[in-house]
């Protein structure tokens, strides 16, 4: 060991860490303040997702994906769900496909209603955690509502959603949008132009375009360097052609940007619920292939046939394949994909999960480089990581 | 006899103000939680008591009750040594604070300078308390705190002398008489927004609170510290914070002076104003505390030394200017 390495101060940040959001370990070499050297220890939060999946049915396997990134549940379920069909080649009705968008974009104001005040957290901005989380609160009444639970959705299935919403809920979110959005404005009159939020996030954590492509950064981190890349906009999935919506863009890559571009994204997605609102006509909300959906409850009383679909799909679930599928979605973390082999059987064959936030976090290190400890927490903040998907 | 006596006398007016000052900070955490429950919209403390008035009894208690942690490796003396130099230097210093005539437990010529001292003196309790926990965290708190607070001082030295010249005198109730026809922060408006920052920065408050920056070194110097250690150090800060807010009320808002000199206003006793304004101040950096965000080390830095120090300079030399030239000076 050298000189220079002996004086290093190494020093343990996390897991127990305010700032590490979650279960992050690093193990940070310092210089004084000046961060030389990032590690981050993953993995406390594993659970084997992706193995766990080889041994469930399809529809056993789909709550595993609300368990990933838990602060916008249903947007997971959106990619399996998206792969499954593409490998069954079946259809989805059109009023499902536009309670999906409805439900994706209440999940994108979720995760940014968390990681907007936490990232001003990391700055030491206690109180838009408190408003964020109050909207989120209405959010998450939502969410129960269309399907009984909070966090583990288990909504978007194979075909379709899985029990349709009544008109009273509808009407509530709609009303929910507009005091939204003075909710957000508020938000912006504490952080935006306050000086010292801007002190400490202007020109920090700068990525490049070029670092964009090497460390596989998707969605915000990606946006925010300029590239106007947005899934929904670029390979449109679900109804999101039908939808008119803006991809606001960044120009210097920075925490700051970043901040801006998710802050204006709760108000396209307010857009985009309203539109959705707008679009939602009776009619089925899953598909009729009754090899996939579950027939109703009261077809069951009265044909056979009903009563066998039923038995089969609950005890040994509907057979796919055989084939391979990569289905993503535009997560509000970033793209969010799903690489599905299908072998024939009730079971997938292999399931790999691509998280965003574990791409973002591997560039923790080349961003804090030579910044100081204080930057690594706003660097982390904005990085918008969930401890459920970067571990899986 | 006589002697004996007064020395009772005096440790009859001490306890007096530390009970006082006690209060203040009972008060002043309720108000405080409070006031941020209302900013976020939460109720806050509402269960203890009426009102949750209690609340800050039971979490009193329950820290008195709890069980001291010594890290093993620590500097033990120094260890417990360090909270108690926190609370003892902020509690002294509230004796030549006068709440009002009078009304002051020790009113020497150099009171002022006293309070600067025993002020500058709370640092090493931080330090001390950073140094000796051996660990890492609390060490970086203490190596901040210390660059912070000295270079904060240096402005609040400015900051008084611009008042002493005003003044003529270190004694804190003539400062307060000195603004019996006009309130010092009207003519030396600058220096009381500096004083103000500067003396949030001093008790380590929010924006400043770099040395227990949670979201940077999870509690800073106060890692290792849990029960009634950790307790004195919550009061001897809170005491420290309160102890700004009464030195801003006695430069700036004229101590226990009424606003206007008339009838109804000053028949109210001058404690009742005294306090008022106190508790006007704590409530400003209880709002600051709720609304900003934290610095950066080195942006506070610069803030002190590069921003504050040439203004208050710059005003320390505009004022001893103007009051020599139209002969003003006391």
């Amino acid at each position: 060991m050298t000189e220079k390495e002996n004086k290093k101060f190494r020093i343990n940040f996390g897991p127990q860490h305010p700032a590490a959001h979650g279960v992050l370990r690093l193990i940070l070499d310092l210089d004084g303040e000046v961060v030389e050297r990032v590690e981050p220890h993953i993995g406390l939060l594993h659970r084997g997702t992706e193995k766990l999946i080889e041994s469930k049915t399809y529809l056993q396997a789909l709550p595993y994906f609300d368990r990933l990134d838990y602060v916008a549940p249903m947007n997971q379920e959106h990619a399996f769900a998206i792969a499954t069909e593409q490998l069954l080649n079946i259809s989805v009705p059109i009023r499902a496909q536009h309670i999906r968008v409805l439900f994706s974009e209440i999940g994108r104001i979720l995760n940014h209603m968390i990681n907007v005040p936490a990232q001003a957290m990391d700055v030491g901005a206690l109180t838009p955690t408190l408003w964020g989380w109050e909207e989120r609160e209405k959010l998450m009444t939502f969410y129960e509502r269309a399907c009984g639970s909070r966090l583990h959705a288990a909504y978007f299935r194979t075909g379709g959603v899985h029990q349709d919403i009544d008109e009273s809920l509808i009407n509530d979110i709609y009303e929910f949008c507009d005091p939204f959005l003075k909710v957000v404005d508020d938000l912006e009159s504490l952080l935006t132009e306050n000086r010292i939020f801007k002190q400490r996030n202007v020109d920090i954590g700068v990525v490049t375009k070029k670092d964009v492509l090497d460390w596989g950064l998707t969605g915000v981190m990606a946006r925010g360097s300029g590239y106007n890349w947005d899934l929904r906009k670029t390979q449109p999935y679900e109804s999101y052609d039908e939808y008119d919506f803006k991809i606001p863009v960044g120009k210097n890559g920075d925490n700051y940007d970043r901040y801006l571009i998710r802050v204006e994204e709760c108000r396209q997605s307010v857009l985009i619920m309203k539109q959705s609102i707008e679009k939602l006509k009776p009619g089925p909300i899953i598909t009729e292939d009754r090899k996939v959906a579950p027939p109703k409850r009261a077809e069951m009383k009265v044909s056979m046939e009903a009563l066998i679909h039923h038995f089969k799909l609950y005890t040994e679930g509907y057979d796919v394949g055989p084939g391979e599928v990569y289905a993503s979605i535009e997560a509000p973390k970033g793209e969010f994909g799903v690489y599905l082999i299908a072998d024939g059987t009730n079971k997938p064959y292999r399931c790999k999960i691509r998280a965003p936030g574990f791409a973002h976090l591997q560039a923790l290190d080349y961003l804090t480089r030579g910044h100081l400890l204080p930057d690594l927490s706003a660097v982390l903040g904005s990085l918008d990581l969930v401890f459920g998907e970067v571990d899986r | 006899m006589e002697y004996i006596l007064s020395i009772l006398f005096i440790f009859l007016q001490s306890f007096l103000v530390i009970f006082a000052v006690l209060m203040m900070a009972y008060l002043g955490i309720y108000g405080e939680r409070k006031l941020w429950a209302a900013v976020q919209l939460r109720r806050g403390p509402n269960i203890v008591g009426p009102f949750g008035l209690l609340q800050p009894v039971a979490d009193f208690l329950k820290l008195l009750l709890k069980e001291p942690i010594i890290p093993d490796k620590a500097n033990k003396v120094i260890f417990i040594m360090a909270p108690l130099v926190t609370c003892f230097v902020a509690l002294s210093a509230w004796a030549v604070v006068p709440f009002a005539e009078n009304w002051v437990v020790a009113d020497i010529n150099v009171g002022i300078l006293y309070i600067f001292a025993i002020s500058s003196l709370g640092v090493y309790g931080i330090i001390l308390g950073g140094w000796a926990s051996n660990s890492k965290y609390p060490f970086m708190g203490a190596m901040r705190s210390a660059a912070q607070m000295v270079s904060y001082e240096v402005s609040i030295g400015f900051v008084i002398i611009t008042v002493l010249l005003c003044v003529g005198s270190l004694n804190l109730t003539d400062i307060v008489l000195a603004q019996k026809k006009i309130w010092f922060f009207i003519p030396l408006f600058p220096m009381f927004i500096i004083f103000f920052v500067s003396a949030l920065a001093e008790t380590n408050r929010p924006p400043f609170d770099l040395p227990e920056a949670e979201a940077e070194l999870v509690a800073g110097y106060q890692v290792e510290y849990s029960s009634s250690f950790f307790l004195l150090y919550f009061l001897g800060e809170l005491a420290a914070t309160f102890l700004m807010c009464a030195m801003i009320t006695i430069l700036f808002l004229g101590g226990w002076l009424p606003p206007l000199d008339i009838y109804p206003l000053n028949a109210i006793p001058g404690v009742v104003w005294f306090m008022l304004k106190v508790a006007f101040i704590f409530f400003m950096f209880g709002m600051v505390k709720a609304l900003v965000p934290r610095y950066r080390y080195d942006q506070l830095m610069r803030l002190g030394w590069k921003v504050f120090l040439p203004i208050s300079l710059f005003w320390v030399v505009l004022t001893a200017s103007v009051l020599f030239i139209f002969d003003l000076a006391p």
